[in-house]
């Protein structure tokens, strides 16, 4: 419910009795229980605050709501003795003598009371651990609640933090702190002046309490003049936060993470004011509700810093974007932002420009001249085009990047440039600048006034030196947001003791299938294995079949610190070099690894089929199993070829080699798709972790047998967990991509003389196989690897909040994950609807949640994605060491996509995609020719089209160590080659089943 | 914007009461003087005024009586103006039908109602003000309400709502707290002996759960008790000061 401070009203109501609770501790109190003074303490106990209240059909509403004081609440000062502060449990969050000395103004010890805004704008101060002993006040808290939700979270983190001794004090309701709203006073000056009464209580209180001598002293910060004018006539001790700051002794280098907000009075007024002003949130919520502005969010362009889309939200028919183009039209959205757009007329949209666009700008604002993007295009391809009138909610957060000076030397103003190509380049202040230049840093936004090119924002930490690997992982893995830490004590303590035992207890819960001959089948170097297969034949000629996975849910209780940590990593992340584990390595890698030669709990999903893979009955079951062997794909496929093996392991393998045959060509029947994307693998130096070898991953027979039996148990459990809870099962769908989304697929093959049919899965997935050209046998790959980029991403969901549960790329109209619990928490979760299911496990409250079950679905899909990125940037990151180590090298390529000032090359050898341009700054652009209809791009007489083959050399350009880049030029075809300028960019990786 | 935060890291609900304290709750009886027995009650903001008639002869169809037990009559009603928005709510809606019906079962529960055969009790309660826990605000009036009238009960019947937010059972809510539409749990209890006469659950609740609420809403009504026992004592201490007897 929405208050609108502007209605509050506080009245007193005098009462005469009280509730039993209360009456009690007054009887502490108040002498023996004397009804006279207890009644007469009562009195002004009670307040109650009537609001009056528009409601959405017009008609005024009045609240009335209660609002107790008490006079229970602690100080928080583990020294003070007086009575509520003694006896309430919080009562020693701050520390009883806080260091002295530490700040040259106030030499004393103190307390730190901070007002709303510094809290809002100077967090990442707060968190420094050289902060300590600060008074959170609840009015302070409130406001930030209701300003930003992620500074909520930061200050909340803060103040749980034991070593930081924050206490929050609940001064509303507090019979001493609590002041009403005086008449013509708005809600802002009550809050400041609850603020200073709480500062003031503070001291009086500690006065009253210290017998001794120490002076023991609570300071207000605030950084409004007025406020702290106010304070200083009620004698109150207030600083400002940077000359608080200033003042410690102990850390100069705080003071480069002050935020910068501009104090707009003190600024000289730079002459040109570069942007349109924003339109305050009033007028944008009127523009919203006529229809003149829409809401979406924004979304930069990454390759061109003049453009962007603005996503709409809920729209679902196709014109969900608008388009955004030049530098005033953007008007200071970051990426991410919420913001409100207008649209323009209709004569002046434009189509996006299939242009590529860096930012270069100079240091300074006055040399930059507003350049109008000279590749507006009229005509019928143009898009819905608008401009930016006021941001709603900014989504800033901090960010990767390194520093360019400036070129003054004396100047502690400098540009930083984040490694986040969508996010502009921000201006930040620093003493430190020569010691930071060739370091990875963190930066955070903290505004963007209108005279200013870039946005103004300051200093967090540093990463390290750029180029270390160590510190580009790290960069990596911030920038994806990948939670990396290691694993926290309390996470550890949750973990079984080693060594392990199975005991008596254990084997009578579960099935005994020790017996079996089970054998797992992995990549190589795969330590954490969760799955295992079996084959067997029955008495009456069917097979038994059976999948174990590891049983990792009886190790992870719902609930408890493990969980948690696991929920919020949601997915293992696999990074070239090395793995970031969503749960402790004594689980991964052992203990619910189904390792060879060791008893482990599994899982199990039994089949009984016949010959030609019909399933006849299901069993799920717990068991232990002895895995027989650890094999490698290539192994497994060895052992299936070699005539002169027939121990049990084998023959098993050829069974299930069979039957997954017979699966697949069911699926396949059925319009499952079986698309492509480059994907390498790098041999990496085991003494300097340098790659040394780059191939593509090879797939090989037992590689399909695996997926099949995945599949099967996934779709299986699906369904069992699905008609067991309907309401809360989490399940996987794989939307079907809107037509629109295949134009360049179906374009592409046109220009090659096939057709392309995508009315549905089954026909594309028959025309993608009957799309041969004799003479180009990597034709086809390449057309499945565009296919694979007309797909939509696969989202985890929960059956209670969705009725579209289809799956388009397998053609199953029902999907979970089930057989990776080590690596994906979605799976623990669906072992554990099963597990209660077949009685194995009792269920717990947040399972049967449908909410907080599609809350988690959100995580765990964000995650996935976090997840995928960040392996595809180690991947190119990988693929730079690698040509750095290997000099200049010469690859056939084929042409993945036409651009029109540029093509993108695919090399399929290294699974590399890399752009070249045909124009560069200060050169004379050559003569292109743009055809849109085929695509294709004529360069002074040379044609390129799609999938045509083309030789180029790779080079590695580290000339920005920022962001090193892969060069590719043009061998062949041979024309006038001009200079080039490459962003790299890394092979799409698809994972969509 | 942030929505309300219910319950504080510190422990406190949004009007200052912790997870197990009640409202302030202030009675009084006898405010008729027509009726057998009247009270009139304040719980926080809501208000609740009681009505007692009987026990005498049963009215309407003489069909109705039973022959064992007397019949115990109720109905539930809300103002006009107990609510922010006006609104007219005409007799026998399905909210009030219900609640009519809970307060029926309630009090057969408590009133010895074998005492009195082929005769009849009405109990009417009318919402003054609603700001939460209308049923246990009507429970506790028509409690005092039928002392008042002088009817023999095994018990007093108290009542008290609890929901379960953030993982923590919270007593007595109030209509901001209802209305974020978590789960609610309203019990009328018979202190002495503990016994429930009614329990009724809205909304989801897992079944760990279950007994940290009651438990809570147990709680509740003790506290309740301690308050309508020492109103009751008030009462007659006032009315005849001499016959107050001790426990």
């Amino acid at each position: 419910m929405s208050i609108k401070k502007k209605g509050f009203k506080t009245v007193c109501i005098r009462n005469k009795s009280s509730t039993a609770e209360r009456e009690r501790k007054y009887c502490k109190w108040g002498e023996g229980g004397n009804r006279v003074t207890r009644e007469d303490e009562c009195e002004t106990m009670l307040k109650s605050k009537t609001l009056l209240k528009r409601t959405r059909s017009g008609s005024v509403l009045k609240l009335v709501r209660e609002h107790y004081l008490r006079d229970d609440i602690g100080c928080g000062s583990g020294r003070c003795d007086l009575a509520p502060c003694g006896e309430s449990g919080s009562g020693s969050a701050l520390q009883p003598d806080p260091p002295a000395h530490c700040s040259s103004l106030c030499p004393q010890p103190h307390y730190i009371v901070p007002d709303t805004n510094v809290v809002l704008h100077q967090i990442d101060i707060l968190e420094d651990p050289m902060i300590q002993n600060v008074v959170i006040l609840q009015t302070v808290l409130q406001e930030v609640r209701h300003r930003s939700a992620p500074v909520y979270k930061r200050i909340k983190d803060v103040i749980n933090n034991a070593e930081k001794h924050f206490y929050t004090f609940t001064n509303e309701h507090h019979k001493d702190t609590y002041i009403e709203q005086e008449k013509g006073e708005n809600a802002n000056d009550r809050n400041d002046r609850a603020i200073r009464k709480a500062v003031e209580w503070y001291n009086d209180h500690i006065q009253k309490s210290l017998n001794d001598s120490a002076e023991l002293q609570t300071i207000l910060i605030t950084n409004d003049r007025k406020n702290k004018e106010l304070a200083e006539e009620a004698g109150l001790i207030a600083f400002t936060c940077e000359e608080y700051i200033k003042s410690l002794i102990a850390s100069p280098e705080l003071v480069d993470r002050l935020a910068c907000i501009s104090d707009l009075s003190n600024e000289i007024q730079s002459t040109k004011l570069i942007f349109p002003e924003h339109l305050p949130l009033s007028r944008i919520q009127q523009g919203l509700k006529s229809g003149k502005y829409i809401q979406g969010s924004f979304r930069a362009n990454r390759d061109n810093y003049l453009e962007a889309t603005v996503w709409l939200h809920g729209e679902e028919d196709e014109n969900n974007e608008v388009l955004i183009q030049g530098l005033k039209n953007l008007n200071r959205a970051v990426h991410e932002d919420l913001v409100a757009v207008e649209l323009l007329p209709k004569e002046s949209w434009v189509a996006p420009s299939a242009v590529i666009l860096q930012d270069e700008g100079q240091v300074d604002d006055e040399g930059e001249e507003e350049k109008e993007s000279p590749f507006i295009l009229l005509g019928v391809f143009s898009k819905a085009t608008g401009k930016v009138v006021g941001v709603i909610k900014r989504n800033w957060r901090s960010y990767c990047g390194m520093l360019s000076k400036s070129q003054i030397k004396e100047s502690t103003k400098h540009l930083f440039t984040p490694a986040d190509r969508r996010i502009p380049r921000i201006r930040i202040e620093t003493r430190q600048s020569s010691t930071l230049e060739n370091q990875r840093i963190i930066v955070v936004i903290d505004g963007w006034p209108r005279n200013s090119r870039y946005p103004n924002g300051h200093f967090v930490k540093s990463l390290g030196n750029a180029g270390d690997k160590e510190t580009e992982t790290e960069v990596l893995l911030l920038e994806h947001d990948v939670p990396h830490q290691p694993f926290s004590q309390a996470v550890l303590s949750f973990l079984p003791k080693v060594p392990w035992i199975i005991t008596k207890e254990d084997l009578k819960a579960r099935k005994d299938l020790r017996h079996l001959d089970i054998c797992s089948v992995d990549p190589p170097g795969c330590t954490d294995i969760d799955d295992a297969l079996h084959c067997k034949e029955l008495e009456n000629g069917n097979l038994e079949v059976g999948v174990h996975i590891a049983d990792v849910s009886h190790f992870i209780r719902p609930g408890n610190a493990l969980d948690q940590e696991a929920t919020n990593r949601g997915t293992t992340v696999y990074l070239c070099e090395k793995r970031i584990d969503m749960v402790p390595e004594l689980l991964s890698s052992n203990l619910c690894s189904l390792k060879s030669n060791v008893e482990r709990f599994a899982f199990s999903c039994i089949w009984e089929m016949s010959r030609n893979a019909e399933i006849i009955s299901t069993v799920f079951t717990k068991s232990v199993i002895n895995s027989k062997a650890s094999l490698t794909y290539a192994e497994a496929q060895m052992r299936i070829d070699d005539e002169s093996m027939n121990d049990n392991i084998t023959m098993g393998l050829r069974r299930l080699n069979t039957l997954a045959k017979e699966l697949k060509k069911k699926r396949v029947k059925m319009g499952a798709l079986t698309l492509s994307s480059p994907e390498v693998r790098f041999h990496i130096d085991s003494e300097t972790h340098d790659p040394i070898d780059l191939q593509t991953k090879e797939l090989r027979e037992t590689n399909s047998m695996v997926e099949e039996f995945m599949l099967l148990a996934n779709i299986s459990v699906a369904q069992k967990i699905y008609d067991e809870f309907s309401d809360c099962a989490l399940l996987r769908k794989h939307p079907e991509p809107p037509p629109s989304n295949y134009g360049i697929l179906v374009k592409a093959a046109a220009s090659q003389g096939l057709e392309i049919h995508t009315d549905s899965a089954k026909a594309l997935a028959d025309s993608l196989d009957k799309a041969e050209v004799p003479g180009s046998p990597y034709l086809n790959t390449l057309l499945r690897i565009l296919a694979t980029r007309c797909m939509m991403q696969a989202v985890y969901f929960c059956s209670g909040m969705d009725t579209d549960f289809h799956h388009f790329g397998l053609a199953s109209h029902i999907y979970t994950h089930f057989t990776s619990p080590i690596r994906r928490y979605s799976d623990i979760i669906v072992h554990r609807l099963l597990a209660v299911s077949i009685n194995a496990d009792c269920t717990y409250p947040d399972l049967m949640d449908k909410h907080k079950l599609q809350a988690l679905c959100n995580n765990l899909n964000y995650r996935h994605k976090m997840a995928q990125y960040s392996q595809r940037a180690s991947v190119a990151f990988h693929t730079q060491l690698f040509f750095k180590n290997q000099g200049i090298v010469d690859e056939a390529g084929y042409i993945l996509f036409v651009k029109k000032n540029a093509i993108v090359v695919l090399i399929p050898k290294f699974g590399l995609e890399g752009t070249v341009f045909f124009e560069e700054k200060n050169k004379p652009t050559p003569d292109l020719h743009y055809n849109e209809e085929i695509p294709s791009l004529t360069v002074e007489g040379t044609t390129f089209k799609m999938f045509d083959k083309v030789i180029v050399t790779i080079t590695l350009d580290s000339s920005n160590i920022q962001h090193q880049r892969i060069r590719m030029a043009l061998v062949e075809p041979k024309f006038i080659v001009f200079g080039f300028n490459f962003p790299f960019k890394s092979p799409m990786f698809s994972s969509y089943n | 914007m942030a929505g309300l935060e219910l319950l504080s890291d510190q422990g406190y609900r949004v009007d200052g009461r912790k997870a197990a304290e009640l409202r302030k709750l202030r009675a009084r009886m006898g405010v008729f003087g027509q009726a057998d027995g009247s009270a009139y009650i304040e719980q926080g903001n809501t208000k609740a005024l009681a009505v007692v008639y009987g026990p005498h002869e049963i009215r309407g169809g003489r069909s109705k009586a039973l022959h064992d037990k007397a019949l115990v009559n109720c109905q539930y009603s809300m103002a006009t103006f107990s609510t922010g928005e006006r609104k007219r709510r005409p007799h026998g809606d399905r909210k009030s039908t219900e609640m009519t019906l809970h307060l029926k079962q309630t009090f057969e529960a408590a009133i010895m109602t074998q005492l009195y055969p082929r005769s009849q009790i009405d109990i009417y309660v009318q919402i003054l003000q609603a700001d939460g826990g209308n049923y246990c605000a009507c429970v506790n009036a028509a409690t005092l309400a039928v002392i008042n009238a002088g009817i023999p009960m095994k018990d007093y019947v108290c009542a008290c709502s609890t929901g379960f937010i953030e993982d923590s059972p919270l007593v007595d809510l109030s209509y901001i707290e209802e209305s974020t539409g978590g789960p609610q749990v309203a019990l009328a209890l018979l202190p002495k002996s503990e016994q429930i006469a009614l329990l009724e659950m809205n909304g989801r609740l897992h079944e760990d759960h279950m007994e940290r609420v009651v438990d809570a809403a147990t709680k509740g009504c003790r506290d309740v008790y301690a308050v309508l026992d020492r109103i009751v004592r008030e009462h007659m201490e006032e009315v005849s000061p001499t016959t107050l007897v001790g426990e």
